[in-house]
């Protein structure tokens, strides 16, 4: 339990998608007006993350990986799939996302709207592959460590997002430099956000 | 003071629109208003008769300044003249400090108010009082054998990227003397780090590591006793070590409603419960420190009087005050205790709730709402 725990905070924290990979960044910089909306893409991206990390574990420890097949047989061993992870991870998450723009369209139609092609666009959102591959690479050992920190990465996104939102929000009557105005002004932003999150590194739990 | 008053008026119109010099009318202003209260009259609109404005706002939280300043020049020969093992007098000590931490201090402020001066020109507003302040900090945050050209290149990069490109003082997010710091700590770890800079020119077999550093490295009988760490006479950077003198600012700003108490309090009982806590638990040697040490070992109490009151980086509301000064204790004491990277947390904290500090606002302002909204609901039903 403890050590679940550790993992949430390191995932949230210390290997932040965004501040510590730079993961996921084209949606955290157009989707990072309003401090609502971006909530509401960082609870998908929760959603999602949460979701796909399982998911995606399960079928490469029991499909993918060298030796994963040996569950149907014993002739199997020496089989290895992992060359079709990629591809495999990237359809579940596309399938995902398609079912969570089906309940947002549904239930929150005036956040469907705000979202826009942002939502769609989760499924080639680093992130989401990137929380998936992270998994594989680190080899997690359970089922409840992957999807720990498939929703630790998800609210470490979510953090960063309304963060900058609000941020963003703040400095919307700004005598920004003309030339810095928009996504200019809100790349430095993230750099000195990365500054501050620099606390955190090298913190081992 | 006439004589000046009609020279100004003299030169003045060399600089308004068709003058000579209208490109630099911004410095000329920025001169005159430091030395004369402006005449102008606001002729419609709300008026507020208060004589506090930016820039007498700006020179109390330099009188707040003083004590640790002049506290941080003796002490930067006396702990050199120790390292030494040499006695001095209280004069030869006072001077080796001056020699030290002047031309830090100059070389802040003409690089900043340089660059300040530079971007008014070409941005043309008026140069403002913001960076008197942030010109002190900068010196007093840095190790006191910290090389010129390096303060003068954290302090170019904090005022560029921190502040102007944000559209100049109170617009922006991050406190720009810590910036500054950080800067240098990350650009420059050997030389910020290192054991070496934190006592000007000592001798070599002199251990001169901070009572953070010791007690990072488990040293737990090398860290002084409180009462030194309270009154100050310990390595550190030139402003941070005495308690006291920090203080004496803190009360100053409180009295004359400058500094908010509310964040100098919560941020005290911030570390002061995570001190507790880690205290209560133990693990290592360091959580056994008594949970106090937090707050007068290091850069806390100044980080928590000086740079967490910032009026513009800080959080807003009142509420979002406690909130965003007790996560900067907590968080500053998580540092120190569980980073072995950075012995001082208080930095990094302060940065890091400087960013949420808009969210919390956020918040605040959207739950003030909904609960009016509620108190409208029932008096209708």
């Amino acid at each position: 339990m403890e050590h679940l725990l550790d993992l949430f905070v390191k995932s949230v924290f210390i290997e932040n998608m965004i501040f510590a990979y730079f993961l996921g960044m084209c949606s955290y910089l157009a989707v990072s007006k309003t401090v609502n909306t971006s909530m509401g893409l960082g609870l998908a991206v929760i959603f999602v993350l949460g979701i796909t990390v399982p998911i995606d574990y399960l079928i490469d420890n029991y499909l993918l990986k060298p030796g994963a097949l040996t569950w149907l047989s014993k002739d199997f061993a020496d089989v290895d799939l992992s060359f079709l992870s990629f591809i495999i991870f990237i359809a579940v998450i596309a399938a995902l996302v398609q079912l969570v723009e089906m309940i947002v369209e549904k239930f929150a139609p005036a956040l469907y709207n705000s979202l826009g092609i942002f939502l769609p666009l989760i499924a080639v959102n680093c992130a989401i592959l990137g929380g998936s591959l992270f998994m594989q690479e680190r080899e997690y050992q359970t089922l409840g460590e992957a999807t720990v920190f498939g929703i630790g990465s998800g609210v470490g996104w979510l953090l960063a997002i309304i963060a900058i939102a609000a941020i963003r929000e703040k400095i919307r009557y700004s005598n920004v430099p003309a030339p810095l105005r928009g996504l200019g002004i809100t790349f430095i932003i993230t750099g000195l956000m990365g500054i501050a999150f620099m606390s955190f590194m090298g913190i081992s739990l | 003071m006439k004589a000046l008053r009609r020279y100004l008026d003299k030169i003045k119109p060399n600089f308004e629109k068709g003058g000579r010099f209208q490109k630099l009318q911004s410095t000329f202003d920025a001169f005159e208003t430091f030395l004369f209260v402006p005449n102008k009259v606001t002729k419609h609109g709300a008026h507020i008769r208060d004589s506090i404005d930016l820039k007498r706002t700006m020179s109390f939280v330099i009188m707040a300044l003083v004590p640790a300043l002049l506290f941080g020049i003796w002490n930067t020969g006396y702990q050199h003249f120790l390292s030494q093992g040499t006695d001095a007098s209280f004069w030869e000590t006072i001077w080796f400090g001056i020699v030290k931490v002047l031309p830090i201090v100059i070389v802040a402020y003409v690089t900043g108010l340089g660059v300040e001066f530079i971007f008014a020109q070409v941005r043309h507003h008026e140069v403002n009082e913001g960076f008197l302040v942030s010109g002190m900090l900068i010196p007093l945050v840095m190790p006191p054998d910290v090389p010129l050209w390096m303060v003068a290149v954290s302090t170019i990069f904090a005022v560029i990227i921190g502040k102007e490109v944000f559209g100049g003082t109170g617009m922006n997010i991050l406190n720009p003397a810590l910036l500054a710091r950080a800067f240098l700590f990350f650009a420059y770890p050997a030389e910020m780090s290192g054991d070496k800079v934190w006592i000007a020119e000592k001798a070599d077999a002199f251990s001169g590591a901070t009572p953070l550093a010791e007690a990072a490295a488990g040293h737990m009988d090398k860290v002084p006793d409180a009462w030194s760490m309270f009154i100050g006479t310990i390595p550190g950077s030139i402003g941070e070590t005495s308690t006291l003198a920090i203080l004496l600012g803190g009360i100053f700003l409180i009295a004359t409603g400058i500094g908010s108490w509310r964040i100098m309090l919560s941020v005290f009982t911030g570390g002061l419960a995570m001190g507790f806590l880690l205290n209560a638990t133990a693990v290592t040697p360091y959580m056994e420190i008594p949970p106090y040490y937090h707050l007068i070992m290091g850069g806390f109490a100044f980080g928590a009087v000086f740079m967490a009151t910032d009026p513009v980086t800080a959080a807003q509301t009142s509420m979002g005050k406690y909130i965003y000064g007790f996560l900067i204790g907590i968080f500053a004491v998580i540092i120190r205790v569980f980073n072995p990277a950075y012995p001082e947390g208080m930095m990094l904290s302060i940065l890091l709730m400087n960013v949420f500090a808009p969210l919390i606002d956020h918040y605040v302002v959207q739950a003030n709402i909904r609960r009016r909204l509620n108190r409208i609901k029932i008096k209708k039903a």
